[in-house]
């Protein structure tokens, strides 16, 4: 090798371990292997020499060359990875520190039980009803067979716009509503708002029922027993036990209150279920001949069953909730509990 | 209805414990409210009596008693109380008796004198909250007996909270005739002895109301002693059942009412003038009630009438003037039948409810009153004394209550209930009711007793079956039925996904009160006319809300008064507006937003939240649409005027309102700061297009930006519209990237940042056609805004 090729190649890899990032890197590669680079320049130089010499002399620029090549890619691969290592040094973050931007809302309490109340009867098909809140009182009281002075009005304690109009009572005139609309087989759920004049530590004047009922042939009180039943254990993704107890309604024949094994205690009696061991959590029955009536089902035909309960009962049951009037306080502190 | 388990029992007396005698009559439809024993615990007190007495010697209040207790030497003991006297019987509380309150009672000496028991008050033994003296026992009292045996003490008191329906278990007799159905026992029956006619004395009766009063019995009893005391064990039942004896009259017929469910009435006969008239009253007749109350009838109330004038609201409540007294001497009793359907709702209108009125508006037995008045006139003689006359009776046959046979089907029993009963089994339910079965081809010929109101289709047949039978017994099936595949509407949006989006963006759902305060609601909808309640619960829930911000509002106020700050609410509901002679119901969706953009956190600065941030929440709502609406400026009462959108739909059908609290209403209600509205129709809002494909355009896009100089009350709502109206069909997208006013710009003038998008369907867009684009853009916006470009 000559003097000049070896001066050349020791000044390359200096420079080389000189660089400090890519582009100076860049430069030196530049410099040598580029097309004006001395080692391209050594390599030019070989056509004055004879075709024996030129070989030889060839042979050893390619070995500085390489040499040169081999230094420049290690080189690189050790920039690059400094290169990144100091990258990942600078971003690093405490990773504890809180997101960004938005929080989360929530929903009402009543609506995340509605929604699974809904949720429940739609995966059997039942179809989700709503009705007006301001009613006439054929729908609210007449049709369901509550006459004018029936006792059972009086069990209702009714707001009045004027004599024939008032905010409904229950839920259930959406049952009549549905049925003077549709023709059988039908299956309704009927969720919503309803109001009674009352205002105490265990009631509001307004709350959310929801109503369901089924219509078609065949249909027995059995069947309103075993969709009662596996409401119940669904709602409360508990193996529950659910009675029977004769009850009265009007719109309903035979009726029963449902009661299930107190959700607090096991069971076993506590104050919530006043030492029981049950709680009264909803109300149901065969459809009355009556009501098919007036909605012009014939009862020869079809029989039905319908079912009402109360959300926020529901709703205290399955959260632990102790005062019905938090409901509609909407202090952020209470709502915010159930996202 | 209370009762005492011990009364019940005397009539039908199963072998089970007073638990399994409550959990039977709840599951039997009869729902037992409280069970509580009759007297405080206590032991070891018997009848004693006073057989010697002297004073003791160092106390003036004292004596020193001998008491027999029926052991073989009486006792003695020291009593302080006033009404002690030789031949007094009372309770006496032995050495080791235990009294309520755990008092034991020991061997004393009072002053120096010992003393073996205690002689006891009402109050001592739990029986009253105060007393004046010694319990002062009837003359015939057993001495020696446990007093807990002599005043049946060990007695619990039922409270049966009965349906409206059932009306014939408003009695003692009603409830054990269910019981002994329950437990397939006999009734015992209730002797009831016809008192002898010692007189032949009657008062006419002529009812001219048969409609409401088709059986008037009357009888008058003479020469009672209305002083005379009502026996111990009557007064302690009536005490049972919750009422108080008021003389042996009155006394005996509640007695009656309770015993066997018929309501009667005693009349003074000195107070009355002529015979007894059952009429409808005349217009504006008054009546002065027992209670004391006077009221004004009407043509549509019943009355019991002498010659002259009202004397009784008929089946509801006597009147003072002819009512028995301690004076009174001759009786004229009353026991009639009045007819459900012409009592219902009469006492609620006079503002009464009475023992009477519950019974008759729900149905009293139209073939007891022979029965009960007999029964009365046996106890008011055995009480008061006293010789009975006839009995006068006025029936209308074709007014009482008809109990005609209904058909059961055996095929719809069994389609109902979804269980064969055996035949025998139905007959013995239905004969233990009181019903008379007859069987027939179909099934069963069932007749009613006159006691059951509720018994006339076949519904009623099965529904008393499966409750005697028990609903817990009958079978249940696991959910088998007709099924569809359920339909899953593309052209609405759920409300629940809009919920699900609002509270994405960190709102919370609230709930309030669907009627609000008239003045808040006055404030914000000013031109609503008010949709009122008749009968408010108070002033603050008065009036039908026509927006869902009057509760909005309070639920932020109510938590700024707790120190929140940030508040992001939403409620979804009806609102209620009167429109001419519409009452609308409509569907809206409603958030508030106040305080800070964002909560407090370490890399975002704080600032307010504005009407922008709030306006890309409602924004995102209607993305889930897809539909294209626009933000129009406008006015609304509540808000402030500069900064109020009404949205509208494309066809121009208003969808509702974006804006900020009007300051003065933001001051009327001290919120302190800034407070954003919006309120949506549900039904715009969750309208949504099925998506239809439009293909893509292979060739490249290109951006143009254009920096216009307008007016500065131009709004960039219309530049873009007026862009789009150029029907440029390589214009993709329009988007502004920057407002600018200040410095450079003249006065009166805003800068606004616009970038388009072009892209064309056949071509690549050369620079020339792109620049015949923009300047057919430039100059429609130069005509229509005198736009300029900014240099």
């Amino acid at each position: 090798m000559s003097a000049t090729l070896q001066d050349i190649l020791a000044q390359a890899l200096n420079e080389l371990a000189n660089a400090q990032d890519l582009n100076s890197l860049d430069q030196v590669r530049v410099h040598y292997l580029g097309k004006k680079g001395l080692f391209t320049a050594q390599m030019k130089e070989l056509g004055q020499l004879d075709p024996d010499q030129r070989r030889e002399a060839g042979q050893v620029i390619n070995d500085a060359k390489n040499k040169f090549q081999d230094s420049l890619d290690s080189r690189k691969f050790e920039l690059q990875n400094a290169a990144l290592e100091q990258r990942l040094a600078s971003e690093s973050i405490d990773v504890t520190l809180p997101g960004r931007g938005l929080h989360v809302g929530g929903l009402h309490p009543v609506t995340v039980t509605l929604r699974r109340i809904s949720r429940i009867f739609s995966s059997v098909g039942f179809k989700v009803v709503e009705g007006p809140e301001i009613e006439d009182d054929y729908h609210n009281f007449g049709a369901l067979n509550i006459p004018d002075h029936h006792p059972a009005r009086a069990m209702h304690d009714t707001f009045y716009f004027d004599a024939h109009t008032v905010l409904r009572t229950h839920t259930s005139p959406v049952q009549i509503r549905a049925m003077e609309a549709e023709k059988p087989p039908l299956k309704v759920i009927a969720p919503g708002r309803v109001y009674r004049c009352d205002s105490d530590i265990t009631h509001t004047p307004m709350f959310h029922q929801v109503e369901g009922f089924l219509v078609d042939t065949h249909v027995s009180f059995a069947d309103l027993k075993g969709v009662v039943y596996e409401f119940l254990r669904a709602f409360f993704e508990k193996d529950i036990q659910v009675r029977f107890r004769p009850s009265y309604f009007p719109f309903t024949e035979p009726s029963a209150e449902v009661d299930i094994e107190c959700v607090m205690c096991d069971g076993k009696g506590c104050r919530v279920c006043g030492h029981t061991g049950w709680l009264e959590v909803m109300g149901c029955g065969m459809i009355h001949p009556e009501v098919f009536k007036s909605v012009g089902i014939d009862a020869e035909v079809f029989s039905g069953f319908a079912f009402g309960m109360g959300v926020e009962r529901l709703t205290m049951l399955r959260y632990g909730i102790n005062d019905l009037r938090l409901f509609f306080e909407n202090d952020l502190k209470f709502l915010q509990q159930f996202k | 209805m209370k009762l005492s388990e011990a009364w019940l029992r005397e009539r039908v007396n199963p072998a089970i414990s007073t638990d399994e005698l409550v959990a039977q009559l709840t599951m039997a439809g009869l729902e037992v409210d409280s069970v509580e024993p009759a007297a405080a615990v206590f032991s070891g007190v018997v009848v004693g009596e006073v057989v010697a007495m002297e004073q003791h010697p160092d106390a003036d209040r004292l004596r020193v008693c001998k008491v027999n207790t029926g052991e073989q030497e009486p006792l003695q003991i020291v009593c302080g109380a006033a009404n002690v006297r030789v031949g007094l019987k009372i309770p006496a509380a032995l050495v080791g008796a235990a009294l309520p309150g755990d008092f034991k009672i020991k061997k004393s000496k009072l002053r120096g004198v010992e003393s073996f028991g205690m002689l006891c008050s009402e109050k001592e033994l739990g029986l009253a909250e105060e007393a004046s003296g010694l319990m002062e026992l009837a003359a015939g009292a057993p001495v020696g007996v446990d007093i807990r045996d002599y005043l049946t003490l060990n007695d619990n008191l039922i409270e049966v909270d009965l349906t409206p329906n059932r009306a014939d278990c408003l009695s003692v007799e009603g409830i054990a005739r269910e019981v002994s159905v329950l437990n397939q026992m006999d009734l015992s029956a209730l002797p009831v002895v016809k008192a002898p006619i010692t007189h032949s004395d009657e008062l006419p009766v002529s009812v001219a109301a048969e409609e409401a009063c088709p059986r008037y019995l009357g009888r008058l009893i003479k020469a009672v002693d209305a002083k005379a005391e009502t026996p111990l064990w009557m007064q302690e039942r009536l005490r049972r059942s919750g009422l108080r004896s008021l003389g042996p009259l009155v006394d005996v017929t509640n007695y009656v009412l309770l015993e066997i469910g018929q309501p009667l009435h005693a009349f003074d006969l000195a107070k009355l003038s002529g015979g007894i008239h059952v009429r409808w009253a005349h217009k504006d007749e008054t009546l002065e009630l027992l209670n004391n109350q006077s009221v004004q009838l009407d043509t549509d109330a019943l009355v019991i009438a002498d010659e002259q004038r009202a004397l009784a609201l008929a089946g509801i409540m006597g009147g003072n003037s002819s009512a028995v007294s301690d004076e009174t001497q001759d009786v004229f009793l009353e026991c009639a039948f009045f007819t459900p359907d012409k009592m219902m709702g009469k006492a609620r209108k006079y503002g009464l409810h009475t023992d009477s009125s519950h019974r008759f508006e729900r149905g009293v037995d139209p073939f007891l009153q022979e029965r009960a008045i007999e029964r009365a006139t046996q106890l008011i003689l055995e009480i008061a004394g006293g010789s009975a006359g006839p009995i006068t009776e006025r029936v209308s046959t074709a007014h009482l209550p008809q109990r005609r046979a209904v058909t059961l089907r055996r095929q719809k029993l069994e389609s109902i209930l979804a269980v064969a009963l055996d035949d025998a089994e139905i007959i013995k339910i239905f004969t233990g009711l009181g019903m008379r079965v007859e069987s027939c081809d179909e099934g069963w010929q069932v007749t009613p007793p006159g006691f059951r109101f509720d018994i006339s289709i076949e519904a009623d047949l099965i529904e008393e079956l499966a409750r005697v039978y028990g609903y817990n017994r009958l079978p249940q099936t696991s959910l088998l039925m007709r099924s569809e595949l359920s339909k899953a509407p593309e052209t609405v949006v759920e409300l629940d996904t809009v919920k699900d989006a609002l509270v994405a963006r960190d709102y919370q759902e609230v709930i309030t009160y669907s009627f609000v305060d008239e003045q808040l609601q006055q404030a914000i909808t000013p031109g609503e006319v008010v949709v009122r309640l008749q009968n408010p619960l108070s002033s603050e829930l008065a009036v039908m809300r026509s927006s869902l911000w009057c509760g909005l509002i309070q639920a932020a106020l109510y938590n700024i008064n707790r120190q929140q700050g940030r508040i992001r609410l939403f409620e979804s509901g009806l609102r209620f507006l009167q429109k001419q002679d519409e009452l609308v119901q409509q569907k809206m969706l409603a958030g508030l937003v106040l305080g800070e953009a964002y909560s407090e956190q370490w890399s975002e600065k704080r600032r307010k939240a504005d009407f922008f941030d709030v306006k890309a929440d409602v924004e995102g709502l209607f993305a889930l649409t897809g539909n294209e609406v626009s933000f129009v400026k406008s006015n609304h009462p509540a808000l402030h005027p500069g900064q109020t959108a009404e949205i509208k739909t494309t066809d121009g059908e208003p969808i509702g309102w974006l804006g900020m609290l009007h300051p003065k209403l933001e001051d009327a209600w001290s919120i302190g700061t800034q407070v954003f509205l919006f309120e949506l129709d549900q039904t715009l809002l969750l309208k949504k297009k099925i998506p239809a494909f439009s293909p893509l355009s292979k060739f490249p896009s290109v951006r143009r930006d254009l920096a216009l100089l307008v007016n500065e009350s131009c709004a960039v709502a219309d530049i873009v519209g007026h862009i789009k109206d150029c029907s440029e069909a390589a214009i993709q997208d329009i988007f502004v990237f920057d407002i600018y006013q200040g410095q450079g710009i003249e006065a009166g003038y805003k800068s606004v940042a616009l970038g388009l998008i072009l892209q064309d369907f056949s071509q690549t867009l050369t620079e020339p056609e792109i620049d015949a684009i923009v300047s057919r853009v430039l100059e429609k916006l130069t005509t229509e805004i005198s736009a300029r470009l900014r240099d």
